[in-house]
């Protein structure tokens, strides 16, 4: 799949511009993500990579509308099928959660809640936004249990979350997404808090979906190689801003043109090619108090979806040490 | 669930046992006769010795306290000394209005601390949060006979709606006059209730399963209900539980105050006419109130939350 070559011909499902999100921490306004824009096209996935704290997660929470108290979009536009999000206090947002977009979270044994059967958590939104009776609701919980590779899904629809191990978790919550058929799921790290052979199948479980659904998804990860696997676009984020994105992943990951793109590369270990020490990043990003409250500079096009920073910001600058800036 | 219930009255069985050891015990280690109570001033001794020997006070402790164990087998809790009636008797009259009391002091409270608690933690730090955490610290400032006193000069004197006190004589009056009580009663659990309540449901808004309940569209009224009040009344509970179990002693003071001839005024004159067996029989019956309200409270618990019935 490949984003610039349909590019013309597909509408985009979540277009996301100019966003800026301001967090009050104890009585003083710091900018946490600023000059965000991004677009996931129809049928297409994005990943947006990022260490933690660099806002991937925020961006995620600001679309849903499930930002803390503390925190608030102060500017820029959120379209979901060309319209706005966050027009009229986001009532049309509220028409849409669930039906149009839906979110896959971080942690199953957390976002799940742990006195409600599984079976109901899949379908309460179902029940609330069409009128299935109770019966039909869990024949639908079952079909979707199956769906989503969950087995004797008959027998365990009664089940309660402690019953279950991470991985069904996390299937449990990835049906729950799928139960009014969404055009886009925002996905939080969601194979994040799994051991590695439940995350290969949690990635096959989305390829799938891609496949039968056409369902579109915003894939927050850290784990580049996640992105490799399953996006067609890519979004690189640090400290609250995108330093380098594009419409189609393999450009950035055969030619990184910001530094800090380059750096996250090359601290992927590689199974194949010669053993050679393993590069890392010398510091993280300040934390969001520490943050420089300049505004982001405006992007600039390496060529048509395709798009970099400036190079030269402060918070950036504190990342390497002499040593290992090359 | 049949077998953590199997389980949890398995678990009273020994709590039973040293209840009503200590109840006996207690009754032995406490000064004052019976006998000189009942004789009056200056009795003949031999008078006293014959009262001893007609109440089963001359025989060896240890024989005395199997013969309570054994009364107790046969459901006989022996006679009261000063009325000429069994204790098994006085207490199925004297317990059903301390029981109702009981029942509808607890529902009052839950009624009126359920709304307030979603409400002031929809609300937090908005006005009427304040305005209810400041009422909650009056309430709970004031002792309940005063709280009782208060609602007698308005709701009976004042406005004359609920008798002044008394028990009634028909079921029905019965009812009513054990009302007002009731709100005293519930009044007086809402603080500690509403407080509690509150913070576990702020908890369970800021969780990140009323999170991913938002994600998928619900309304608010399904997110604070089946999400924030069913997992935030789970630690209420327990809460309640430990506050009904006082009140069983609270009635004491209640039943007073409006003049309710319940399992308080009986303890009450038991003491007064050092009538041991009267004392015995109220103070068991107590405890037995407290060790049920505990089980139903752990029922409740095991109920709202499966993690702890399949343990």
């Amino acid at each position: 799949m490949n984003a610039m070559n349909s590019g013309a011909m597909t509408s985009n499902v979540l277009e996301v511009e100019d966003l800026q999100i301001v967090a009050r921490i104890a009585g003083r306004d710091y900018i946490a993500i600023d000059n965000i824009s991004f677009s996931v096209a129809e049928g297409h996935a994005r990943g947006l990579v990022g260490e933690s704290g660099s806002g991937k997660s925020l961006t995620l929470r600001a679309i849903m509308g499930l930002l803390p108290a503390n925190v608030r979009v102060t500017s820029g536009v959120i379209k979901f099928q060309g319209q706005d999000l966050l027009a009229e206090g986001g009532k049309y947002r509220k028409s849409v959660l669930g039906t149009g977009i839906s979110m896959v979270f971080q942690e199953p044994s957390v976002a799940l809640n742990p006195v409600m059967k599984i079976g109901k958590q899949i379908t309460d939104s179902l029940m609330q936004h069409s009128d299935l009776n109770r019966k039909q609701a869990r024949e639908r919980a079952i079909d979707l249990m199956d769906q989503v590779g969950i087995r004797e899904a008959s027998k365990r629809v009664d089940d309660f979350p402690f019953q279950l191990s991470g991985g069904m978790k996390q299937r449990v919550m990835i049906a729950a997404a799928l139960a009014c058929g969404p055009e886009l799921i925002l996905c939080d790290e969601p194979t994040t808090a799994l051991d590695v052979t439940i995350q290969a199948q949690i990635i096959e479980l989305f390829k799938k979906l891609r496949s039968e659904l056409k369902v579109s998804l915003l894939y927050v990860t850290h784990d580049i190689g996640v992105v490799a696997e399953l996006c067609d676009a890519i979004s690189v984020m640090y400290s609250g801003r995108i330093v380098e994105q594009a419409d189609d992943i393999n450009k950035v990951f055969s030619h990184p043109r910001h530094p800090y793109t380059k750096a996250l590369l090359s601290a992927i270990p590689r199974i194949d090619g010669p053993i050679q020490r393993l590069k890392g990043l010398d510091n993280t990003g300040p934390s969001l108090t520490q943050r420089s409250q300049e505004l982001a500079p405006p992007m600039t096009n390496v060529e048509p979806g395709w798009q970099i920073a400036p190079f030269e910001f402060a918070d950036l600058d504190a990342l390497w040490s002499a040593s290992s800036h090359e | 669930m049949t077998r953590f219930l199997i389980k949890r009255i398995a678990l009273l069985v020994p709590v039973v046992f040293g209840i009503i050891t200590a109840t006996f015990l207690l009754m032995h280690a406490t000064p004052g006769d019976p006998a000189l109570t009942y004789l009056g001033n200056h009795p003949e001794p031999a008078a006293i010795a014959a009262l001893h020997h007609q109440w089963g006070l001359d025989k060896p402790v240890t024989q005395q306290y199997l013969d309570f164990i054994g009364g107790l087998f046969t459901g006989d809790l022996g006679n009261s000394l000063f009325y000429n009636e069994t204790i098994v008797k006085l207490i199925s009259l004297k317990l059903p209005p301390t029981l109702m009391l009981m029942i509808m002091g607890s529902l009052f409270g839950i009624i009126f601390a359920l709304p307030l608690a979603i409400w002031t933690a929809i609300r937090k730090d908005k006005f009427i949060d304040h305005l209810v955490s400041l009422l909650n610290a009056v309430i709970l400032g004031m002792p309940i006979f005063f709280i009782g006193a208060m609602g007698i000069l308005f709701l009976a004197l004042k406005v004359q709606i609920f008798p002044v006190g008394g028990y009634g004589e028909t079921n029905l009056q019965h009812l009513w006059s054990l009302v007002l009580p009731s709100l005293t009663i519930g009044l007086g659990l809402v603080p500690l209730l509403v407080r509690s309540l509150r913070t576990s449901v702020i908890e369970s808004l800021d969780s990140e399963y009323v999170a991913f309940a938002r994600s998928k569209g619900l309304k608010n009224r399904s997110v604070w209900l089946k999400y924030a009040l069913r997992n935030g009344s789970i630690s209420g509970i327990s809460i309640l539980g430990i506050q009904v179990g006082y009140l069983a002693g609270g009635s004491l003071v209640i039943e007073n105050v409006f003049g309710i001839p319940g399992m308080g005024s009986f303890l009450m004159t038991g003491i007064l006419n050092r009538d041991f067996p009267v004392i015995q029989g109220a103070t068991l019956t107590f405890a037995m109130l407290v060790v049920l309200v505990y089980l139903l409270t752990d029922v409740s618990y095991a109920l709202l939350d499966p993690r702890a019935r399949f343990k």
